[in-house]
């Protein structure tokens, strides 16, 4: 109806305008009666179109009438149906354009902690195990910043998403956390991943830091991984199609960081396989368990020891690493209701073959020079943790961690070049931790956690280490893997 | 070696060559939607739902079994308006199934389809957990069940044409059955007109615009923060002076709060089932608001 009235006083306007302009000539009046005359044919083929539809959708509602007893009120009910609908049409409508309107979803994380440490963080090292150069030791003494995050995600188009995630450190350096392209629903179960991304080795070192039970990684994942591997390359999973959740996946990348190591080669310097399944047990429980093997070839992956001089020597080790990691995690919930309370129990077993060549003293500053020999280790390592929500809001969890420096066979110190004593990262030792946190999260955006851990990394001491931390997100609504 | 990959790889084409099952596979992320699906395909589709009455739709993780589902899903059926925004689009970004992503005729939103209550002026989490495309808890105003009954019929239609005859008699069946159910409810809800009340969360909203209630108060201080100690202090103060008819929260609430404000109060609290399998009558969208309007009536009165 109100396209009608339209209609009508946009005819009336149009034949009223040329009265008003005495200077057109009757051609022209001709030609705008002509155009006014199809522009009433085209509208009132138009409605025409919309009363046909409309009767069409009568017609159907009709029908549907016949099954019911009560026949008048449902055209009624329909119509006002459309009515609404279409007024939830105007809704979702009624925000502005602009050119923000297609920005990504931005979000970030804050994090703050006060470390009080009882022995010098600087001086932190796992005995027995290959120092990795990643961030493994506790932050510094006192209050510091801890990472903040900066996350930006949205879909590229109909076939891909992105996500930068960009770490602001405490001493002013950024860094690509992951920054990553990822298919949307590319069929058959596949999902493709390409860019920086945290390798799916193992259960913790695909979540992000902040979703950590824990303020710091557990000592294998420190070990094995450097704290948190993220590597260079692509990544392809398949889901298969069955009823239970069964995941295949590889990955191939460059290897950049411990266990591998940069290098100057084309081709794939690591790679990763891994094997995922998991279900529900009743309506309360869910479980995943899963296997990955993760092979990488280092080149020059160097770290700093001191020889049985007490000089600082640098080493460096050619060959290659392959680690098996088994996970599973189980999450328990009355009735999966994890609102009240809920329990996580997670653990992760890591073991490590390395093989090749160990390069003493790179830089021949020692007595005994740049000396090359075989290097064969097997190492293993695991942790096992619970978390339990005992009320709203209210957390409390217990770590236990274990490495085991297992066999460590030096070319060097077995053919008698150099002692064991100039190689003491290798010194045979199991390093343990009993880590105890609470933590109080007063919505599902903000988390304080207070955390106590007896750290024995260290042949020679055990740090005390009590850590008061906050993890505060904002902006966009984040959702978390299981 | 080789022999365990020769295993894998037969064992992966075995798999691929299962026939699909010839019903339509539905994931529902609520008990209602998979309740409607039900009664609109019939035998014709297998449906499951991803949370069950007694869990919080909000709090949900993308566990497993919910991503091997959305994997072999035809139609995944939400509400939407950031209801699920925890979970469901880590589960439609994992399964690796195209069909079921925002856009395709498998991915449907029902809040989409009505039109939404209380949709914010301000967005600050300072608010609580607020949704900036409204309220997202639908289901309890009929009318709402009844639209999207009827794009869900259209969209099984589209997605399983093989079936359309089956799926346009059932949709036009319920329909009827429902807008008569519509008509008895209206009726025997009139004395719930004007009726005050106290509820968990900001879940009644629907219900109560469209029976006439009111809600005065909410157990929680904030959307989606926990009922505080102070906070419940100051509702007793608040309810001592003007008291509400009655408290409601639902089946997937801890009583406590409700319980302790109506042991002060004398006002009595109310469970509702909220959605479908909420209590032992709500074992269908029928049995729902039979039930939601007798408990309500039983302390009305």
């Amino acid at each position: 109806m109100i396209k009608r009235t339209l209609m009508a006083a946009a005819v009336a306007a149009a034949l009223a305008a040329p009265g008003t302009a005495s200077a057109v000539t009757d051609t022209e009046m001709k030609e705008l009666r002509e155009q006014v005359q199809q522009m009433k044919r085209e509208y009132e083929q138009r409605i025409e179109a919309l009363e046909q539809r409309l009767q069409q959708a009568e017609g159907r509602t009709q029908k549907a009438e016949n099954a019911a007893a009560a026949a008048a009120g449902v055209a009624a009910k329909a119509e006002a149906r459309s009515a609404s609908a279409e007024s939830a049409a105007v809704q979702a409508n009624n925000h502005p354009s602009s050119e923000g309107a297609f920005n990504p979803a931005v979000s970030v994380i804050l994090n703050g902690v006060y470390n009080n440490l009882s022995e010098d963080p600087a001086r932190f090292r796992i005995t027995g195990f290959a120092p990795t150069g990643g961030d493994v030791a506790p932050g510094k003494r006192g209050f510091s910043l801890g990472e903040s995050e900066l996350a930006l995600a949205a879909n590229v188009d109909q076939n891909f998403r992105g996500t930068l995630i960009a770490t602001l450190q405490p001493d002013d350096r950024i860094g690509v956390e992951e920054a990553t392209m990822q298919t949307l629903g590319l069929s058959h179960g596949l999902t493709l991943k390409a860019g920086r991304f945290f390798s799916s080795v193992g259960y913790l070192n695909e979540v992000h830091a902040h979703a950590w039970d824990f303020t710091d990684a557990p000592l294998a994942n420190k070990a094995f991984l450097g704290g948190q591997l993220a590597d260079d390359g692509v990544q392809l999973r398949w889901l298969a199609p069955t009823d239970s959740y069964f995941e295949l996946g590889a990955e191939a990348g460059r290897g950049r960081s411990f266990p591998g190591s940069n290098r100057d080669k084309n081709g794939a310097g690591a790679a990763n396989l891994f094997a995922r399944l998991g279900g529900d047990i009743g309506t309360g429980a869910a479980w995943r368990l899963g296997l990955s093997n993760l092979r990488t070839t280092a080149q020059n992956r160097s770290y700093t020891d001191s020889n049985s001089l007490g000089i600082q020597v640098d080493n460096s080790f050619n060959g290659a690493s392959r680690l098996w990691a088994l996970d599973g995690v189980l999450k328990w919930a009355p009735n999966g209701n994890a609102t009240e309370t809920n329990l996580k129990l997670q653990g992760e077993y890591f073991r490590r073959n390395e093989d090749g060549n160990l390069t003493y003293d790179t830089a021949a500053v020692s007595a005994a020079g740049t000396r090359t020999g075989t290097l064969r280790s097997a190492q293993s390592g695991w942790y096992a943790q619970g978390v339990y929500q005992f009320m709203p809001m209210w957390r409390v969890g217990y770590r236990y961690d274990r490495l085991n420096s297992g066999s460590v066979n030096l070319g060097l110190v077995d053919s008698g070049t150099l002692s064991a004593a100039d190689l003491p990262i290798y010194s045979r030792y199991n390093p343990t931790r009993n880590t105890l946190m609470f933590d109080y999260s007063p919505s599902e955006f903000s988390r304080l956690r207070l955390q106590f851990a007896d750290d024995k990394s260290r042949l020679d001491a055990s740090d005390k280490q009590v850590f008061l931390q906050y993890i505060m997100s904002l902006g966009a609504h984040g959702a978390h893997n299981f | 070696m080789k022999k365990i990959i020769v295993t894998l790889m037969a064992g992966l084409l075995w798999l691929l060559a299962q026939p699909a099952s010839a019903a339509l596979k539905v994931l529902a992320c609520e008990p209602e939607w998979g309740a409607l699906v039900q009664e609109l395909a019939g035998d014709k589709a297998s449906v499951t739902s991803a949370t069950t009455a007694l869990q919080d739709a909000h709090h949900i993780e993308a566990r497993p079994s919910l991503i091997a589902r959305a994997r072999n899903a035809d139609l995944v059926v939400c509400t939407g308006s950031e209801l699920e925004i925890g979970w469901l689009p880590l589960l439609l970004r994992q399964s690796g199934n195209e069909r079921i992503q925002p856009g395709q005729p498998g991915y449907l939103e029902a809040s989409q389809l009505v039109p939404r209550l209380e949709i914010p002026k301000a967005l600050d989490r300072a608010l609580g957990d607020i949704h900036p495309e409204g309220n997202p808890h639908i289901q309890l105003d009929p009318h709402n069940i009844a639209k999207v009954a009827q794009v869900l019929g259209d969209r099984l239609v589209q997605l399983d044409p093989a079936n359309a005859k089956a799926y346009q008699t059932r949709t036009a069946a319920f329909l009827a059955r429902w807008d008569a159910a519509i008509k008895r409810w209206e009726a025997e809800a009139a004395p719930l007109k004007g009726l005050t009340m106290v509820v968990y969360h900001q879940n009644m909203s629907y219900l109560n615009a469209w029976l006439g209630m009111r809600a005065v108060g909410s157990l929680e201080p904030k959307p989606g923060v926990p009922p505080t100690a102070a906070h419940l202090a100051e509702l007793v103060g608040r309810m001592q002076a003007a008291p509400a008819k009655v408290i409601v929260y639902v089946a997937y609430n801890n009583p406590q709060a409700a319980e302790f404000l109506s042991e002060r109060t004398k006002i009595p609290a109310v469970m509702l089932p909220f959605t479908v399998g909420g209590s032992d009558r709500a074992q269908d969208l029928f049995g729902l608001f039979d039930d939601t309007l007798a408990r309500l009536l039983a302390v009305a009165k």
